[in-house]
């Protein structure tokens, strides 16, 4: 009998699959298409102390096998989350992970406090976005500001904390053992590639921004990269995420040592593919007589 | 998987095409579209124009790599069709005007045909514009009591708006935004906004549009807005 539940520093999911955060909204959408119960968790829009409406222009861009975004943490912040959300999402039986950014290490502060007494199993601190020109790029890209910020927090949080790691950083394997040692739960990673899109005719980059994250299978195998190295050094568990849009990705992943995996922008393009991802691990597990996805995770 | 029914070609870059799969497509709602398997990575958002017991009819403009592999299907290829998605024009009665502009036509179909039934007491008149050649234009006359177009210039010049209780619009951002202008009564305009769109369904906030009541994301709370909403912020 093939088992998918998988335990995530003490947090009981009852398979490996997340939705990533800013590709599900607050689980509404998806809720009404299929029942997201059946997924392990979600990690809802990330949120900023105040409500933002995001970024002005041009959006979203495809590239040959990927996404550029420069949506820009469009987000009702954490007391309008905390009014209007949070409640829904605890109604479902899914582990609820709230993301959370920050412009300042007070920002993160701050919404950490105004969540503290709230229910949610784990705080995602997205210290990675690469859409925000004031802050995230920063504090994801240098150990020494990530680590400031993991040790700030980590003392005013209660809940599980896990840090998502932009591949942006200048040393990902260094980052993530600094923010182990500050006492992280676990990592998710990566956020999306710090990307570069112009139109020509105009002589113009194609988003206001200039740059923009990109995400998708073009990502996937440098995601995958990144997971082994870090998985190698640290020993919190790991979230899987990059250009996830099949089950073998999936399995990819948790093969490199990921414990759980977040399908991101794959979901943009068929909504219940993360059904479908549960569905042929489920089915590779019973092939290949794997009782527990312990038993393959990390053996390269 | 849904297969093409046929798919015509009306111009040098529009299409129209058929599925055979039915959606209860409202005025104004959209598909999202696939017929490939894996790249381009995006589905495509497409007006329906057309829906009947067989399936729904899509007009499209070939822009892009999407609407390229659109325009080779052959009858009876696959093709995944998602939807309907958005909102639709309201169904109200009286006197209504439609007034489309380039592939901007292409939900105004379904609009004159439902208002039509909806009510007979309903007058529906339409407007076309396009910057080259027309198209559709018997269609369009027989689900309008009155019908005319313009190759060239400005359609909305034509528009003559105290005669109406209602305007429905689709069309380029500057031909809806002119029409706003020139109306006297606000609140009778109706538009069909676009967007580059990844989910079509409300989850990425690629599509976000600033309006009168906050961000709205075109995908699910759009397509279809009073005009003063987005034009008035």
């Amino acid at each position: 009998m093939s088992n998918l539940e998988t335990i995530f520093s003490n947090i009981t999911f009852k398979n490996p699959v997340v939705l990533a955060s800013g590709t599900c909204a607050f689980g509404h959408e998806f809720n009404k298409i299929f029942d997201i119960q059946k997924l392990g968790g979600m990690s809802s829009k990330g949120l900023t102390i105040a409500k933002r409406d995001g970024n002005s222009g041009i959006r979203i861009w495809e590239t040959p096998s990927g996404i550029m975004n420069s949506i820009g943490l469009e987000n009702p912040s954490v007391e309008g989350f905390i009014k209007h959300e949070l409640n829904f999402i605890n109604s479902l039986d899914i582990v609820n992970i709230v993301n959370l950014s920050g412009h300042s290490i007070d920002d993160f502060c701050i919404g950490t406090e105004l969540l503290d007494d709230k229910k949610y199993d784990i705080l995602e601190l997205n210290i990675s976005c690469p859409n925000i020109k004031s802050g995230g790029m920063s504090f994801g890209t240098k150990t020494s500001i990530a680590r400031e910020v993991v040790r700030t927090i980590r003392k005013k949080c209660s809940h599980k904390l896990v840090i998502k790691l932009s591949p942006n950083a200048e040393d990902i394997v260094e980052l993530s053992k600094a923010l182990e040692g500050e006492g992280a739960d676990g990592l998710s990673l990566v956020n999306t590639f710090q990307a570069l899109a112009i139109n020509i005719h105009t002589r113009k980059p194609i988003f206001d921004n200039i740059y923009a994250g990109l995400s998708g299978p073009a990502i996937k195998p440098i995601a995958l990269r990144m997971v082994h190295q870090v998985c190698k050094v640290v020993s919190i568990p790991v979230m899987g995420i990059g250009g996830i849009q099949t089950w073998q990705d999936a399995i990819e992943y948790i093969l490199a040592g990921a414990t759980t995996i977040q399908i991101g922008s794959a979901s943009f393009i068929k909504p219940d593919v993360s059904l479908d991802i549960i569905e042929g691990i489920k089915n590779y597990m019973l092939e290949h007589n794997i009782s527990s996805l312990e038993e393959i995770r990390g053996v390269i | 998987m849904p297969t093409v029914v046929f798919n015509k070609k009306l111009s040098s870059n529009f299409y129209l095409m058929k599925v055979n799969k039915t959606l209860n497509a409202k005025m104004g709602q959209f598909a999202m579209i696939r017929a490939w398997d894996k790249y381009p990575l995006l589905s495509r958002p497409i007006s329906v124009y057309d829906e009947d017991s067989v399936g729904v009819t899509f007009l499209y403009k070939v822009v892009g790599e999407g609407t390229s592999i659109f325009s080779k299907l052959k009858s009876g290829d696959p093709i995944n069709v998602e939807g309907a998605y958005g909102s639709s024009f309201p169904l109200l009665n009286g006197r209504i005007l439609l007034v489309g502009g380039g592939v901007g036509i292409a939900p105004l179909y379904l609009a004159a045909k439902t208002l039509k039934s909806n009510s007979k007491n309903c007058i529906v008149d339409v407007l076309l514009g396009f910057t080259d050649e027309p198209l559709l234009l018997d269609e369009f006359s027989k689900v309008s009591d009155d019908f005319k177009y313009q190759v060239g210039g400005f359609i909305t010049d034509l528009v003559n708006d105290e005669s109406y209780d209602y305007i429905y619009t689709c069309g380029p951002s500057i031909m809806m935004e002119t029409l706003y202008k020139k109306i006297r009564n606000k609140e009778k305009l109706y538009a069909s906004f676009e967007s580059r769109m990844a989910c079509g369904i409300g989850v990425c906030l690629a599509c976000s549009c600033m309006t009168i009541n906050g961000n709205k994301k075109l995908c699910s709370d759009g397509p279809i807005f009073l005009a003063k909403e987005v034009f008035n912020v």
